[in-house]
């Protein structure tokens, strides 16, 4: 019976509880692609493996290594892979077209990161050609390459033109693996390093490392750092988690910013939700106390507004969250390379269910009380 | 005839938790779309304060930022025989060859790393930047192994307090003062002597050279020469212009973030507006019906309802600004893309920020009263009498 009574009353001003859902399903909405776009944030580090490590300058980052280093970093207890990379950053004709470019050792590299699948024919292509690249499969679909062409791309560290010839063109081992990087020979790259500027030949940017055992990192981290200790070039060795959480924590007040941006919304919503169910609430005050005056619990009379409020939170959350998905893809089209991995999480859909649930609750408190509260004659008297 | 307008200023106030509660919605919407503007704002003001009108700065052609760019000395010697170069008081080119190298620091509040700018500087170059003041401590000696900070540094990393020091290039550097650059990207940077740096990094190139010109008119015919001139790979930009574009991708995100935001934010705005305005009007159709029974006009009946509505905006977005104005008060510090540093700015407050916010709210409230004035306006007397 009180369910019944529940959505009766809801569907009274059929446009007021539309608007209302409506307002609902925009705001839960916003909040899932926000909380999605943090997620995309963090997805490099999340994804990171423990079994890897990366030493880099102790400075920062603009400084790099000698190639020297490999072999002694092979060379250190625990250490089963050393592959180099160097951050290209070349521009792909318009500046606009962001998206990481990396110069490593293809061989020992893409051991280390088994997530990347690609067939084995491509990659035996791709190390027979000095200008070869290897792409993600987000990446070519965004800019619609194919095997066999050519990208030319403009170095603003290593000035020039630069072309490369796509080989292969990865996928990964799941949907949580970035696919928007472009990888190509560290030899190239040095070869015309040596011919240009001779003194930043031979040197990587970062050393990515294999360790047999995770449990191991930081005694192995420490070791390295200890050997390299008051040479030219100290290095910092992290896990790659951490080194990826680094530049998390560098646009980490944007972050910050979204996330209460993310609450925000839902605060505005709950007022607009409040204000809804305020008005149901003096509108039907001569009914409430009939309901009284009938011998019903005020308990009763309270749950009938909790109830409709809920009712509409919830129906118009679970619009929200459907559309959630069909949005979400279309953003993550739309941003292309910018977020490499745009997925919305489990934790995401259940925040939003819980956040509907809360402005429902929240929204009902004052006017349920209120309704429950109602005095008999009064509220029989009283006009809206 | 008009209906007064106390009678929407009134109609407002005998439904104050309903009016709370929109206006609250509003004032949200607004605080977020101010903010985020201020924020753009701060950031273009604080980088566009860095550079100067006259000066020039060079570097590498298509390195973008001066961290990426490198200029050997034979370059630096051709930049440095040009005419058009202002000459200082004691009769020498102001003209100073700057390295820029980033290094990372512990910050203070949480202890994570960031990249700071380490700016090597010629003997001319804090003379060339009017702005920058030194308020604790002292300069740094030419040929020494000490530097300077700038305010937001000395604030938000370790280890830069006076007398203390940092190690960076095998050298230990003692920070003997704090320099104000006016709000200026030059505060979230450390200053020191080009030479002593360039050794300790073992470079052999600089990252810019920075030159006053002695007619700022003179800026294109420099600029042809030098980058017509074979032997040079460079490239000549005011120094202004170059600071302005540094700020474009980091200032174009937070815009395109916030209006997209704060767009699908007033849609849950807009839609408490329009509930609150169909419920004033629903409540009150035997009023309406004896307005229109006292001979007042459909047009008189529709801006009544339609200043109700916009009253609404108007408070919220008074409230709404009032919130992000005191936002003010507080400086954020993230990370520049495209100089890859970190860079501190604060929030800056415009008149046309204000309007524009302002007129935001109004949008929203006028949005949300159409529908439910044109209701009102369209009632037939005799059924709106008859209601109740």
């Amino acid at each position: 019976m009180l369910l019944k009574l529940v959505l009766r009353n809801a569907l009274r001003h059929r446009l007021r509880t539309a608007l209302t859902m409506l307002g609902i399903f925009v705001a839960i909405l916003a909040f899932g692609l926000l909380s999605t776009v943090i997620d995309a944030w963090y997805s490099g580090a999340n994804t990171a493996s423990s079994s890897r490590l990366v030493t880099r300058s102790a400075v920062s980052l603009a400084f790099p290594l000698p190639t020297t280093y490999r072999e002694k970093l092979r060379q250190v207890d625990g250490v089963t892979g050393v592959a180099g990379a160097n951050w290209f950053g070349g521009v792909y004709i318009n500046p606009k077209n962001f998206f990481p470019q990396f110069a490593v050792d293809p061989l020992p590299y893409f051991a280390l990161y088994p997530e990347y699948r690609m067939p084995e024919a491509q990659f035996r292509e791709f190390l027979l050609d000095r200008k070869g690249a290897v792409v993600g499969r987000k990446l070519a679909d965004t800019y619609g390459w194919k095997v066999g062409d050519v990208v030319p791309l403009r170095g603003t560290i290593y000035a020039g033109n630069w072309d490369f010839v796509i080989h292969a063109i990865y996928d990964g081992r799941d949907s949580k693996v970035d696919t928007s990087q472009f990888f190509f020979h560290w030899d190239y790259l040095n070869e015309t390093v040596k011919k240009i500027f001779p003194r930043r030949a031979n040197t990587a940017g970062v050393f990515v490392l294999g360790i047999a055992d995770a449990e191991r990192a930081a005694e192995i981290s420490q070791a390295i750092d200890a050997q390299f200790r008051n040479s030219l070039a100290e290095t910092l060795t992290e896990t790659e988690k951490a080194f990826q959480l680094g530049f998390v924590a560098m646009v980490e007040t944007l972050v910050v910013a979204i996330r209460v941006v993310s609450y925000l919304v839902i605060f505005i919503i709950m007022a607009v939700m409040a204000n809804t169910m305020a008005m149901s609430a003096r509108e039907r005050l001569s009914e409430f106390a009939t309901l009284k005056a009938l011998g019903f619990q005020p308990w009763i009379v309270g749950s009938l507004i909790v109830g409709e409020s809920l009712a509409i939170a919830l129906i118009g959350g679970f619009l929200g969250v459907l559309a959630t998905f069909p949005v979400a893809a279309n953003f993550s089209a739309l941003v292309g390379s910018l977020f490499p991995v745009f997925e919305v999480s489990r934790e995401t859909i259940a925040m939003q269910f819980a956040s509907a649930a809360v402005v429902g609750l929240v929204a009902a408190l004052i006017p349920s009380v209120r309704a429950a509260r109602v005095q008999i004659a009064a509220g029989l008297r009283a006009v809206a | 005839m008009r209906i007064p307008f106390t009678y929407s200023l009134r109609n407002l106030w005998a439904r104050r938790l309903t009016t709370a509660l929109t206006t609250g919605g509003l004032a949200l919407v607004v605080f977020v779309f101010a903010t985020v503007l201020m924020l753009e704002q701060g950031l273009r003001s604080t980088l566009v304060a860095t550079g100067a009108f006259d000066n020039v700065l060079v570097i590498r052609r298509s390195a973008g930022t001066e961290v990426q760019s490198g200029v050997d000395r034979a370059q630096a010697g051709v930049v440095a025989s040009q005419p058009e170069i202002a000459l200082g008081s004691d009769g020498k080119p102001l003209l100073s060859k700057e390295l820029l190298v980033l290094i990372s620091l512990p910050k203070r509040s949480s202890g994570s790393s960031s990249n700071v700018v380490i700016r090597g500087a010629g003997e001319r170059g804090l003379l060339m930047r009017p702005q920058i003041h030194i308020v604790e401590g002292r300069n740094y000696h030419a040929g020494s192994s000490e530097i300077v900070v700038g305010r937001s540094i000395r604030e938000r990393f370790e280890g830069t307090a006076i007398g203390e020091t940092l190690r960076f290039g095998l050298r230990d550097w003692t920070v003997v003062g704090v320099f104000d650059a006016g709000g200026s990207g030059f505060e979230s940077e450390i200053w020191g002597d080009a030479d002593q740096m360039i050794q300790a990094f073992r470079r052999t190139m600089f990252s810019s050279i920075v030159m006053r010109l002695n007619d700022p008119a003179a800026f294109d015919t420099l600029k042809l020469r030098l980058e017509s001139d074979p032997r040079l790979t460079l490239e000549a930009k005011r120094e202004k212009i170059f600071y302005e574009e540094q700020s474009e991708v980091l200032a174009r995100f937070i815009r395109y973030l916030g209006i997209t935001l704060s767009v699908i934010f007033s849609v849950g705005a807009v839609i408490g507006a329009m509930i609150t305005m169909y419920a004033s009007v629903a409540a009150r159709t035997a009023e309406i019906g004896t307005l229109r029974a006292l001979g007042f006009q459909r047009s008189s009946i529709l801006s009544a309802f339609l200043t109700e509505a916009m009253l609404l905006g108007v408070v919220g977005g008074a409230v709404g600004v009032a919130l992000a104005s005191s936002m003010q008060f507080f400086t954020v510090s993230t990370v520049n893309w495209q100089s890859f540093s970190e860079l501190a700015f604060s929030f800056d407050l415009t008149p046309g920020i204000v309007a524009a916010a302002m007129a935001f709210a109004v949008g929203m409230g006028l949005m949300g009263g159409v529908l439910p004035a044109a209701q009102a306006s369209r009632m037939k007397i005799v059924d709106a009498l008859r209601a109740h």
